[in-house]
């Protein structure tokens, strides 16, 4: 599935790629994907673990060659011409992959280095100030904590004020505040122009992108804001209360009409797209002490359907 | 409620489960595995068959100035006892010096004019034996070989009036120089030839472990990320290893000639511009086991894999010459073979670089050729 954003001129588009193929193996890890992104968007990569979120990204920056597909980055080829492509984008790697051995600034000058840049002393000086790094410059980048690691791996992939930035599940494993923290510095970046696709199992920091984007097996399945996705899905959502009603999650997630039901605390959300099969389920359970409430689909609930979905195309 | 089993019989179990799951994983790495079973056959069959402690057929270099059946009968004799093959027929002492100090004979004889003349007055002439002692080791059966000649070698052609000249005293003498070596000191082979040996052993592993290192630590993705080309990362990182070979090269060459005397004739042009290749060389040999090794482990297997043949196959601990033909062809793809020639040659003998440039061809080639192998298997993705 392909989906165009609507109004937006092809000529600004950063990431524009078509039919993207890859295998590992006799794996097919992503399946005629096809994608675009429009400049100065923060788009967020959703989809399970395993879906090709990491293989996508390592394709559009050059690290992994494509089987077969067609589609330019910033303008250059995505096969041909991989060399300018690294030169303007920042890749930010799901495992931490600067040198641990060496310290912060080290790092970073080898990575101003490495790209070439001028007033190299300068430009490492305000990426460790802007990142709140600067105290800290001379930590071997081994003996800091999660949160750290990753502003300091952002500071690197930023440092050659790329155009276009990938950031592979950035914020795995790190403290909200720290999530907060960096989710801030990207909308400063995109604020000043930058492009970010970002992928991400957050529910949260989905809804802090401009624009969704959910993978699942290999597969874009949907496309849009996250209301677009919201109203793309068509989920009809009941939230039950009531003592022990949680525990009540498999029981009711078999029966027919019933697409998901998901404990949420001590609430369970049970959602459906056929409003009156999930009426008919819900029925025998509309009794005391439990007490039913429409309510809002969340991204998570749509998510899950999505997730529930295209598990049954793929089997 | 029954009485679940003891922990203490679950023994043989859990040594049953640890050892299922190395040999699970010993499987999976394949590499670990072929090595573990190739090592002991190609080692033994190899080594087996090509050291040779008491090198025969060593190719010697002969002057005749006496055409007549008792030089030929000496020669005859030199020849049957399989320690020298003639090579060369010189037709001058110059040219017989020349081959000897080229290293392309180990021995070069000397007949004199007079020889038959003298052997009939029964006045004991001398034969002359030079040998290329570089290699004590090499020369020393060959020549107790030749110095047991006069016993025998003319005892079928002194008939007649002549019987009474037969053995004892023997007719003739062979004098024996030891050329570049006349103490037979073995140090003064192996030390020079030590050289190689440690710069090759901690280049080699160096800087096959600094790639498998960026790949198993996972720094490969952000250095792939960049815009940085394989041949910059590859001189960007052999280029402090050149330092660190250089040091090596230095502490050593001191050490040789202030513990073990080992005499150095000169030729420093040559051994500057063979050390420089053959640091390169090994650091590019390095850079190629890290494209292809996946782990560090798998690397540091490699390099050992290298140095076996590279101490037993160049001729460092057994006579070069004393292997068949084929382990010499062996020996020769080895870089380590070439640099001894050319450390030998220029410190034992003095020699630049107008005769050794043949080794000097040979490590340039084989640092193209690693090179090459290197950049073609270096992967810019991590397809």
């Amino acid at each position: 599935m392909s989906a165009t954003l609507p109004s937006t001129a092809s000529a600004d588009l950063v990431i524009d790629v078509q039919n993207l193929n890859k295998s590992f193996g006799d794996k097919r890890v992503v399946k005629d994907f096809s994608i675009q992104v429009p400049r100065g968007r923060i788009t967020g990569f959703l989809g399970p673990n395993g879906s090709g979120k990491t293989t996508t990204l390592r394709m559009l920056c050059g690290l992994l060659t494509p089987d077969s597909g067609t589609g330019t980055c910033l303008g250059f080829d995505i096969v041909k011409q991989s060399d300018e492509i690294k030169l303007r984008v920042g890749y930010m790697t799901q495992k931490f992959s600067l040198y641990e051995d060496l310290s912060i600034e080290e790092n970073l000058m080898f990575m101003a280095r490495v790209h070439g840049l001028d007033r190299r002393q300068e430009r490492v000086k305000e990426a460790l100030e802007r990142l709140g790094l600067y105290e800290r410059r001379k930590q071997l980048a081994g003996k800091l904590s999660g949160g750290w690691k990753q502003r300091m791996a952002l500071a690197a992939s930023t440092l050659h004020e790329p155009q276009l930035l990938l950031l592979d599940e950035p914020t795995a494993g790190v403290d909200p505040k720290a999530r907060r923290t960096f989710w801030d510095e990207i909308h400063a970046l995109s604020a000043e122009g930058l492009t970010v696709l970002v992928s991400t199992h957050y529910m949260d920091e989905a809804e802090r992108c401009h624009d969704i984007a959910y993978i699942a097996y290999g597969e874009l399945i949907a496309r849009g804001t996250a209301e677009d996705i919201l109203k793309t899905v068509g989920l009809v959502t009941w939230e039950g209360e009531g003592p022990g009603v949680d525990r009540l999650s498999s029981e009711i997630g078999t029966l027919p009409g019933v697409e998901t039901a998901a404990p949420f605390g001590t609430t369970l959300h049970v959602s459906g797209t056929d409003e009156r099969a999930l009426d008919a389920a819900l029925a025998p359970y509309r009794r005391p002490p439990f007490k039913w409430e429409r309510t809002a689909p969340t991204l998570e609930d749509a998510f899950i359907h999505l997730m529930g979905k295209s598990e049954d195309n793929f089997r | 409620m029954t009485a679940v089993s003891k922990p203490k019989s679950f023994w043989a179990t859990r040594i049953l489960a640890v050892l299922a799951k190395e040999f699970v994983q010993l499987t999976r790495d394949r590499l670990t595995y072929a090595m573990i079973l190739m090592i002991p056959v190609v080692q033994l069959l190899l080594f087996g068959y090509a050291i040779n402690n008491e090198p025969r057929h060593l190719p010697t270099a002969v002057l005749v100035q006496d055409d007549s059946t008792f030089a030929r009968s000496t020669l005859a004799a030199l020849v049957n006892t399989q320690f020298f093959d003639i090579t060369h027929e010189a037709t001058s002492v110059g040219e017989l010096d020349e081959l000897l100090r080229k290293g392309e004979v180990q021995f070069a004889l000397t007949i004199p004019g007079d020889f038959t003349r003298r052997v009939a007055r029964g006045d004991k002439p001398q034969i002359l034996l030079e040998a290329d002692a570089t290699d004590p080791s090499a020369t020393g059966a060959a020549v107790s070989a030749a110095s047991a000649l006069p016993q025998y070698a003319l005892t079928r052609d002194l008939v007649g009036g002549m019987a009474q000249r037969a053995p004892k005293p023997p007719p003739f003498e062979v004098v024996v120089h030891r050329r570049y070596n006349p103490e037979n000191i073995t140090s003064y082979n192996i030390v020079p030839g030590l050289l190689g040996i440690i710069l090759s052993m901690t280049l080699v592993m160096m800087t096959a472990l600094s790639v498998t290192r960026e790949t198993e630590r996972g720094t490969m993705e952000s250095l792939l990320a960049t815009p940085a080309q394989p041949i910059e990362v590859m001189i960007g990182k052999l280029a402090p290893y050149v330092m660190v070979g250089l040091m090596q090269t230095a502490v050593i060459l001191v050490m040789a000639a202030l513990l073990f005397q080992v005499p150095m004739e000169g030729g420093w042009i040559a051994l500057g511009l063979g050390v420089l290749l053959f640091i390169t060389g090994s650091l590019a040999l390095g850079f190629l086991i890290s494209t292809l090794a996946r782990t560090q482990l798998q690397a540091m297997q490699m390099s050992f894999f290298y140095m076996l043949p590279s101490i037993l196959l160049s001729g460092f601990m057994f006579p070069f010459r004393g292997m068949p033909e084929w382990a010499q062809a062996l020996g020769t793809a080895i870089p380590v073979t070439h640099f001894l020639r050319v450390v030998r040659g220029a410190l034992l003998k003095g020699e630049g670089l107008s005769t050794l440039w043949p080794s000097h061809a040979a490590l340039g080639v084989f640092v193209c050729l690693v090179t090459a192998a290197a950049m073609m298997r270096y992967r810019r993705t991590l397809d």
